[in-house]
C-alpha cells in the first residue's frame, strides 16, 4: 500500500490557495441532502458542525459529555498562536511555518504546516467577531505573550483561560445552529463503532449514555474530532473522559495510525503527591514567560527553597540553552527536568519536582503585575497544593498532555478510510514530533472553521447522487451486534480489579518505558507487559450495572480495553523509530550532551500503521517526508 | 484521616431517592474531593457494589462539569472553588459530609448525584451568541476595544456553566448564568447590534424551562466558582426593559 498525501502542485504559499481555487463546491439545493456525522464538540467538532450547518448541510453533532462546551478544548489556558505581526518584531507567516517545522523536529508536512500558519490570521479575526474576549492593551489593540520555542511574541490570550474564550465562540455558533434546526445536537452520546459500506464511512454506532441505548446514525460522511489520547498515561493533564476509543475504533476499521508514539510531556504540570491521584494539572507554559527554572546544586537538598542561595542553584535551562533559556520547547525542557530529577536533584516530598520561581519577576515588575498576567493560575496553584506561589517557587514536574500522532490524513484531513475525516488533535499532520505550545487551539480551530469546509464539500460533491444512506443496511447490523457482544462481554467477566486498576497500571508501564525516554529494551518488555495486563484484564476486571443503564464503569471499561491495544502500537512505533526525534527520545541515539539524534538518511518518513487483526503485528507503511522550502537542520535551542 | 460521608443514591430519575451513609478511613488531607469519592467508589466496586455515579470531567475547574451540594453548599466550603478543586485539608478528621446532587426543578437528577443541565444549552442556543458565519469576520483589529471594555465582558463570559447558581437559589432561578452571557455581548461592540433580540429571547427560553424567578437574594454570586457579579442581573435586567421599551410593535 502506498500512501498519497494528496499535497497540491506549485509553490508553497500557493498551494492552499490553488486548492481552494479548484476543490468541487456542492451547490445550496444539494447541500440539504446531505448528511454529515460530526463526533465531538472541541474546537475542532465545535466549529466544522457550526460551518456546516451555516452552509446548508445535514448535520448531527455528539459528544460524550453532558453539554458540548465542556469538552477538553476548554482547559487550554495559555493562548492561540497567530503570526498576524502586531507586535511588529518581525513575524510573519514564513517564520511560523518554520517555527512550527523546526519546532516539531521536521518531521511534519511543509504543505500541511504552512497552511496552519497562513489560516491562523483568520482566526483571530474570527474569534474577535465571535465575541472571544481576547487580552488588550490600554489603546484597544489586542495584545501577545510569547510561547516556548520562539523569538518572536505571537500568542494571543484570554487572561489562562484561552481555551475556553475559544471554545465558547465555537460552542455558541455551534448552538446557534442548533437553535436554527441546522444541527441536531446529540449530547452523552459516545461513539462505538464506524460503519463502512462498500468501503466508506457511512455512518456509526453510538451509546445513548443515560440510557443505554445503542444507536444507528447514517450519513455520507463521518468526521472524527475526538481529541487526543494522552489519557492513556492515566496520570496526565488530561481530562478524566478524554480517550481514544472512536479513532481506534476507525483504526480496526481500516483507518491508519501515524505516529502513535509521539506524545508530548509537558514540563510544568504539578508534581503527583500520591497514588490516588487522579491527574496533573496542567501549569500554562505562558508561565515560563516570567518564571525561572531550577533545582538545587546541593544534591538531596534538604532546605527550604527560599533559604538556598542564588550561588546553591543550578538554573538548568538557562545553564544549557542560553538562547531560549526557560522558554526552551516542551520536549526539551521535559527531558532536562527528567535529566536533572533522575539525577537526584528532583524536589518535594517525591523528589520528583524541579522548582518555577517568581521571586525576580515578582521584584522587577511587581506582585500586581504578575497577578495580572497569572492570577487564575496563582490561584489554582495554591487551591491544589495548599502553597502561595507568590512567596515561595512553584513545584512543578512532567506529565502527559498531548498526542502529535494519530489517525493518518492526507492533506484534506481524510483518513486512509474514504468518507471518514480526522481534525484537531485526533490526526497526526500539523505538529511533526513535538508540538509547540499556542499551536493545538490553532490547528483544532483552523482545521474546522477554514480548512474542513472546503475539503469535504469536495468529497461530498461525489455524494449528491447517492440518497439517504439506510441504516438498516447488513453492516449497520454487524457494528450494532459486535457493539453489544463486547459491552456483554465486560459484564460477565465479574472479577476481581477494577477498570482503574488496569488504566494505572498500564500508564505505569508506558511512563517507565514508552515515556520521556525509551530503549529497544524497555520497549520490547512493554510490549510482553501490555499484553499480559490485557489477558488479565478479560480475567479479571470487574465492571459493575448493567448495560441499559447509566453506567461509567462500563464506559472506561471500553475505553481500557483500547487504550491496551493504542499502548501496545505506540511501543511499536517507538522500536521501530531508530532515531530520536522531538518528543520520542530513544536512549541508544543520542549526542555526547545528551540531545536528540536524528536519522534523517533513513527516518525521514512518517510512520502510519495497519491493524492485521486481533493479536498480529500491526503493518507499518511509509510516507516520506520531502522537503522543498527548508532543508532540515540539527534542531538547536543553544 | 477518617471521614463520613452522607451520600443521595437514586436510582434513576423516577426512582425515589434515600441518604446511604459510608465511612472512608485513613484518608489523605490532600486528596481531592472527587479522589475521595473515586476511592470510595472503588472499594464499592471489589464489594460486588454499585459505584457512586457523580458528574466530573477536566478536574481542574474549568469545564463546568462537577458538582454537589457539601453540606447544603453548592461545591462545599470553599470560595471561588469548583468541587474537584476542593481538598480533603478544608475537612476535619471524623467529619460527616453531607453529599447531595445540584438539585433544581430544572435539573433533574439522572442518577446518584448526576443531573441534567441541558437547559443551559438551550437558553445559549435561543440567542448567546453573535451571528457571524465563518468566514464573514473583519480584521481584528477594525474595532478597537478598550482593555477595561475587554476584561469587563471577560469577567462575565468567564461563567463555567455548572449550575451552582441554580442549585443554591432558593427559588432555583438560572438568572445569573443568562445574565453573564447577555452581558458579556452587551458590552461588546461585535454583539451590540443583536442585543435586544437576545436579551428577550433568552430570558424567554428562561422562563419556558422550569426555571425560578430572581428575588435579589445574591446567594448565586456568593456561591460561583469564577465570583461573576450579581451586577450581570441589574445589567440584563437594564437591556430586559430597554429592549421591551423599544420594541417595534
Amino acid at each position: 500500500m502506498t500512501l498519497n498525501s494528496k499535497i497540491p502542485d506549485g509553490p508553497l504559499d500557493q498551494k492552499w490557495t490553488r486548492y481552494k481555487k479548484t476543490a468541487k463546491l456542492v451547490n445550496p439545493a444539494n447541500r440539504k441532502k446531505l448528511d454529515v456525522i460530526v463526533i465531538g464538540t472541541g474546537l475542532a467538532g465545535s466549529s466544522i458542525a457550526a460551518s456546516l450547518g451555516e452552509m446548508g448541510y445535514q448535520v448531527k453533532s455528539f459528544c460524550f459529555q453532558d453539554s458540548p462546551r465542556r469538552a477538553h478544548s476548554v482547559a487550554a489556558q495559555g493562548g492561540v498562536n497567530a503570526a498576524k505581526n502586531y507586535k511588529n518584531d518581525g513575524d510573519s507567516v514564513y517564520r511560523m511555518f518554520v517555527d512550527t517545522l523546526k519546532g516539531g523536529d521536521f518531521r511534519a508536512r511543509e504543505a500541511n504546516v504552512y497552511r496552519m500558519a497562513e489560516c491562523s490570521l483568520n482566526l483571530i479575526d474570527q474569534a474577535v467577531a465571535q465575541g472571544v474576549p481576547f487580552g488588550r492593551e490600554y489603546g484597544g489593540y489586542l495584545n501577545n505573550r510569547s510561547f516556548g520555542g520562539v523569538h518572536v511574541s505571537r500568542t494571543f490570550y484570554a487572561r489562562g483561560q484561552t481555551g475556553q474564550q475559544l471554545l465558547l465562540g465555537a460552542y455558541q455558533a455551534l448552538m446557534r445552529q442548533v437553535g436554527k434546526g441546522a444541527v441536531q445536537l446529540f449530547s452523552r452520546h459516545e461513539m462505538l463503532d464506524i460503519v463502512v459500506i462498500d468501503g466508506k464511512a457511512r455512518g456509526v454506532i453510538v451509546r445513548n449514555l443515560d440510557t443505554g441505548e445503542l444507536e444507528r446514525h447514517a450519513a455520507h460522511t463521518v468526521i472524527l474530532a475526538t481529541g487526543g489520547y494522552g489519557k492513556i498515561y492515566y496520570l496526565s493533564t488530561l481530562a478524566m473522559g478524554c480517550n481514544g476509543s472512536a479513532i481506534w475504533r476507525a483504526h480496526k476499521k481500516g483507518a491508519l495510525m501515524a505516529s502513535p508514539s509521539w506524545i508530548q510531556i509537558h514540563p510544568t504540570s504539578l508534581p503527583q503527591s500520591g497514588d490516588y491521584q487522579s491527574k496533573l494539572t496542567l501549569m500554562s507554559e505562558s508561565l515560563r514567560n516570567d518564571g525561572r527554572i531550577w533545582v538545587p546544586l546541593k544534591e538531596d537538598e534538604k532546605r527550604e527553597p527560599n533559604a538556598i542561595p542564588e550561588e546553591e542553584r543550578d538554573y538548568y535551562l538557562e545553564r544549557r540553552y542560553p538562547a531560549f533559556g526557560n522558554l526552551a520547547p516542551r520536549d526539551i525542557s521535559s527531558r532536562a527536568a527528567k535529566e536533572r530529577i533522575d539525577a537526584g536533584f528532583g524536589i518535594g516530598p517525591l523528589k520528583n519536582a524541579v522548582y518555577l520561581d517568581f521571586a525576580k519577576a515578582i521584584r522587577e515588575q511587581g506582585k500586581q503585575k504578575i497577578q495580572e498576567k497569572y492570577g487564575n493560575l496563582f490561584d489554582m496553584y495554591e487551591k491544589i497544593t495548599g502553597y502561595d506561589a507568590y512567596k515561595e517557587p512553584m513545584m512543578i514536574s512532567p506529565s502527559a498532555h498531548f498526542s502529535m500522532g494519530g489517525l493518518w490524513i492526507d492533506y484534506e484531513l481524510m483518513t486512509s478510510l474514504p468518507g471518514l475525516f480526522a481534525l484537531g488533535e485526533a490526526n497526526f499532520a500539523d505538529h511533526g514530533a513535538n508540538r509547540l505550545g499556542a499551536n493545538s487551539l490553532l490547528q483544532a480551530s483552523v482545521d474546522g472553521y477554514f480548512i474542513a469546509p472546503y475539503t469535504i464539500a469536495n468529497y461530498l460533491a461525489n455524494d449528491i447522487h447517492t440518497g439517504k444512506i439506510s441504516t438498516d443496511h447488513i453492516e449497520f447490523e454487524r457494528a450494532e451486534v459486535g457493539v453489544r457482544a463486547q459491552i456483554d462481554r465486560f459484564l460477565k467477566i465479574k472479577g476481581s480489579k477494577t477498570v482503574d486498576y488496569f488504566h494505572k497500571t498500564l500508564g505505569k508501564i508506558l511512563y517507565d518505558y514508552c515515556g520521556l525516554a525509551r530503549n529497544e529494551k524497555g520497549l520490547r518488555y512493554a510490549i510482553v507487559e501490555i499484553n499480559r495486563l490485557k489477558q488479565e484484564f478479560y480475567k479479571d476486571v470487574i465492571v459493575s450495572g448493567e448495560a441499559n443503564t447509566l453506567n461509567t464503569e462500563l464506559e472506561k471499561a471500553g475505553r481500557v480495553a483500547d487504550y491496551f491495544e493504542i499502548g501496545e502500537l505506540m511501543c511499536y512505533d517507538a522500536l521501530t523509530r531508530n532515531e530520536s526525534c522531538g518528543a520520542h527520545f530513544r536512549e541508544e541515539y543520542q549526542t555526547a550532551d545528551g540531545e536528540a539524534l536524528r536519522n534523517d538518511a533513513e527516518y525521514q518518513f512518517i510512520s502510519a500503521w495497519a491493524w492485521k487483526g486481533e493479536g498480529q503485528e500491526p503493518e507499518l507503511i511509509r510516507e516520506p517526508l520531502i522537503f522543498e522550502e527548508i532543508q532540515p537542520t540539527v534542531r538547536s535551542y543553544k | 484521616m477518617d471521614l463520613h460521608l452522607k451520600i443521595w443514591r437514586q436510582k434513576d430519575s423516577d426512582a425515589a431517592g434515600k441518604l446511604v451513609t459510608y465511612t472512608l478511613t485513613d484518608l489523605n488531607p490532600h486528596m481531592s474531593f472527587l479522589e475521595m469519592l473515586d476511592t470510595l467508589n472503588e472499594q464499592l466496586i471489589t464489594h460486588g457494589d454499585e459505584p457512586v455515579e457523580f458528574d466530573h470531567d477536566c478536574r481542574e475547574g474549568i469545564c463546568g462539569q462537577c458538582g454537589m451540594m457539601i453540606n447544603g453548599i453548592a461545591h462545599g466550603p470553599l470560595k471561588h472553588t469548583t468541587t474537584c478543586q476542593l481538598h480533603l485539608r478544608s475537612f476535619k478528621d471524623n467529619d460527616t459530609i453531607l453529599i447531595e446532587p445540584f438539585r433544581s426543578a430544572a435539573f433533574q437528577v439522572k442518577k446518584d448525584l448526576k443531573v441534567d443541565r441541558s437547559a443551559f444549552d438551550r437558553i445559549i442556543s435561543s440567542g448567546g451568541f453573535v451571528s457571524i458565519n465563518t468566514g464573514q469576520a473583519p480584521d481584528a483589529t477594525v474595532i478597537p476595544i478598550s482593555h477595561e471594555l475587554a476584561e469587563s465582558a471577560f469577567d462575565s463570559a468567564a461563567c463555567i456553566g455548572c449550575g451552582a447558581c441554580v442549585a443554591t437559589c432558593k427559588n432555583g432561578s438560572a438568572a445569573l448564568f443568562t445574565s453573564a452571557k447577555i452581558t458579556h455581548m452587551a458590552l461588546l461592540p461585535q454583539g451590540k447590534e443583536e442585543r435586544s433580540e437576545r436579551v428577550l429571547n433568552m430570558v424567554k427560553q428562561m422562563d419556558l424551562e422550569s426555571f425560578g424567578h430572581c428575588t435579589n437574594t445574591e446567594a448565586c454570586e456568593v456561591e460561583c466558582p469564577q465570583g461573576i457579579s450579581v451586577l450581570n442581573i441589574a445589567r440584563m435586567n437594564f437591556e430586559y426593559n430597554k429592549a421591551l421599551f423599544f420594541k417595534k410593535k
